[in-house]
């Protein structure tokens, strides 16, 4: 693994000629957890797009592992596939696929993409469910959950994969204060076993 | 006074409007009669030189009628399967375009005395003349004829006594079209039909020795029996003074049948409407006509018919179906992934099936392509109606898909799902549930247009009950056994896509 596992070098982000973000650098280590903060449509959430190679950027550059994104340039298929590996992201509203419970939410990358068999793909998600208190509600489908169960369950399937950078965009943002401690104790365990977070 | 003078004068007038508006009912200035020119000449047809003006043996004949009564002719274009209804419902006072003389008619209608005989006669390809010279002679063959006529009963009768294969067409061209290209072994029709034919389709004899015997009568609604006897009284008339004979004479459908059946006429001989002529010995039974049964009896005898002919929907509806969804969700996909010229392609072949009519793309596959590729009716019906359904799913499914939520797409994205992986898994199940509603939607619809097949010989539920309602001479029982069934096969329908959209709903 690279001595970084994210870095961002001098990137820029404008959307419909405004600046949103200029100069942006980051270097994380593995284990580090960052937050990204300001005001609402400050450019957080198009930063963490753009790291998840959802979105282009304007200038300079980002590496997440072997991944290499360039300014202004779409990655093309190969490259795509490298950063697919290397960051997970859970988004602001969960994004679960709608129409699967939340286990067959959490096998489907590692079954489909990663070629895991089913029962290997359903011990992973059982132990990610426990870890993050969500273990009674896996068959449970995502318009079922509660909006803590629903951030929980996006990470196990962001994590599913065990990919070296975890990127949340608001974690925080549907939880009650009870529920906010509880994730902050579950991102701490994560940081703990050397995965890069950036909530924000 | 004055006032009372008002008064009296307005109901003065009012007693003229009360008299004499039953006597305008009683006694029009014009005689309505009904008939079809898409039968065309000798019957009734377009003048080619003055498309305004009718002309046409049948045309001749009304004129008679009209002037014997001392009214003007006045035709109403009227379909050739609906003349009978539509001077029940009182269209027209009398249809006349080469109406057969059946037991149908005879019951159910008031009918004149028949003014012309006609022979059913077989006609084959000139290299069979020899082998196929009756239906005995075509056991496994296909025959064909115009459907709810005297010629396509006797098939029906020599589909069970005989072992033949009827086939049904909505007109009278296309069955010798098709004997010259091989899709029929035969055509059973009036010989005023196919020595018209002969005329102008070559490849075809029409055999000498005829099947059956019937004559074209005028037919009128059943409370017009006063009527009915003017107008016998005016056709004997012109019997005997040789109006009629200058009349077929000068539309070259004179021959000897006539001046017997003009002799028994005007003797009041009962004439049979329906005579079977021997063939090798053998006189073919018919089996008895519907129409001089009770109603109910003839319901249970008709009633397999029209279950069959439910089968052959839903089986054409479900296949058809089938191949619109398959391609619809091709055609979606290729709109939404493809590159540009895809794209172009697609949406020009969308259009083009979404903006003609499906009949006109049913003819095209069946008769407009027989020179190229000699599809058979089910197939081609089949085609016609799935490549056609396939442009409006395709425009469903491609609302769905642009539907679902981008939140989902870029969800699949980041967990490393390639385009095919995300609209297979994801993008694809949700995209169905949305077009669940408009599916079952557009099945029902296909449903009922599956009886538009019936213009390429596949008879259906509605093209039976057409038959059943001739036979019978009335559309009450027939339609409301028709609409039974097509309700029988779209209701399940609906409550499975009911069941389903409770099963599948989400939000």
């Amino acid at each position: 693994m690279a001595a970084y596992p994210l870095v961002l070098r001098d990137v820029r982000l404008q959307r419909g000629g405004r600046v949103l973000v200029s100069e942006a650098n980051i270097e994380a280590r593995a284990g580090e957890l960052i937050a990204l903060r300001g005001p609402s449509g400050s450019g957080k959430t198009t930063i963490l797009r753009a790291i998840a190679g959802l979105d282009g950027f304007d200038a300079g550059a980002i590496e997440v592992g072997q991944a290499r994104l360039e300014a202004g340039r779409a990655p093309d298929r190969a490259m795509l596939h490298v950063l697919r590996r290397s960051v997970g992201l859970v988004f602001q509203f969960h994004c679960l696929f709608e129409h699967m419970s939340a286990l067959q939410n959490v096998c489907l990358s590692p079954v489909h993409v990663y070629g895991k068999s089913a029962h290997e793909a359903a011990g992973r998600a059982s132990e990610l469910f426990k870890q993050l208190g969500v273990e009674t509600r896996a068959d449970a489908l995502p318009r079922e959950l509660s909006g803590g169960e629903a951030q929980r369950v996006a990470i196990a399937r962001a994590l599913a994969v065990d990919p070296p950078v975890l990127l949340m965009d608001e974690p925080m943002a549907s939880l009650d204060p009870p529920r906010r401690a509880e994730l902050g104790a579950i991102l701490q365990r994560l940081t703990a076993a050397g995965r890069t977070l950036q909530p924000r | 006074m004055a006032p009372l003078r008002a008064g009296r004068l307005v109901c003065s007038a009012l007693l003229v409007i009360f008299v004499s508006a039953p006597a305008l009912a009683q006694t029009p200035p014009v005689l309505r009669w009904a008939g079809d020119p898409e039968g065309g000449a000798p019957y009734v047809e377009a003048d080619p030189s003055d498309p305004s003006k009718l002309v046409g043996f049948d045309v001749e004949v009304a004129d008679l009628i009209a002037r014997g009564l001392g009214r003007t002719p006045q035709f109403i274009n009227i379909n050739f399967a609906s003349i009978d209804q539509s001077v029940v419902r009182g269209d027209a006072d009398i249809g006349l375009s080469g109406i057969e003389d059946t037991p149908a008619h005879r019951t159910a209608f008031a009918v004149t005395v028949p003014y012309y005989e006609f022979r059913e006669v077989l006609s084959v390809r000139t290299a069979d003349a020899a082998r196929f010279r009756s239906l005995a002679d075509l056991r496994g063959r296909r025959v064909g004829t115009l459907g709810g006529t005297i010629a396509y009963e006797i098939l029906r009768n020599a589909e069970r006594n005989q072992g033949i294969e009827a086939v049904s067409y909505d007109d009278d061209v296309h069955p010798y079209s098709d004997l010259v290209l091989g899709r029929l072994d035969a055509v059973l029709l009036d010989n005023v039909l196919a020595e018209r034919r002969r005329r102008t389709t070559p490849g075809f004899i029409t055999q000498p020795d005829p099947v059956a015997v019937s004559h074209y009568v005028g037919v009128m609604a059943p409370a017009n029996g006063v009527l009915r006897d003017r107008v016998n009284g005016v056709l004997k008339q012109a019997m005997r003074d040789g109006t009629l004979e200058r009349i077929f004479r000068k539309w070259n459908v004179w021959n000897d049948d006539q001046p017997p059946l003009f002799a028994r006429v005007n003797a009041g001989t009962p004439i049979e409407p329906l005579v079977m002529v021997a063939a090798n010995g053998v006189t073919p039974s018919m089996a008895p006509s519907l129409a001089t049964m009770p109603k109910l009896e003839a319901t249970r005898a008709y009633f397999p018919a029209l279950v069959r002919a439910s089968v052959i929907t839903l089986i054409f509806s479900c296949a058809a179906m089938l191949m619109a969804v398959a391609l619809g969700i091709a055609i979606a996909t290729g709109r939404i992934y493809g590159a540009r010229v895809v794209r172009v392609l697609l949406v020009a072949y969308v259009e083009l099936m979404r903006g003609t009519p499906i009949l006109l793309q049913l003819f095209v596959l069946y008769y407009g392509l027989a020179a190229a590729v000699r599809l058979p009716a089910w197939m081609a019906a089949l085609l016609g109606l799935g490549l056609n359904y396939a442009a409006y799913e395709s425009e469903i499914y491609r609302g769905a898909l642009l539907a679902v939520p981008v939140g989902q797409l870029d969800a699949a994205k980041t967990l490393g799902f390639s385009d095919f992986q995300t609209l297979r898994l994801v993008r694809g199940p949700q995209a169905l549930r949305l077009a669940l509603a408009p599916m079952t939607n557009d099945f029902v619809a296909l449903l009922k247009d599956s009886s538009l097949v019936s213009v390429l010989t596949v008879v259906e539920l509605t093209k039976e009950t057409q038959i059943f309602a001739t036979n019978l001479g009335s559309w009450v029982i027939p339609g409301a056994l028709c609409a039974a069934l097509y309700l029988a096969m779209s209701l399940p329908l609906a409550a499975v896509a009911r069941a389903l959209e409770r099963r599948w709903r989400w939000t």
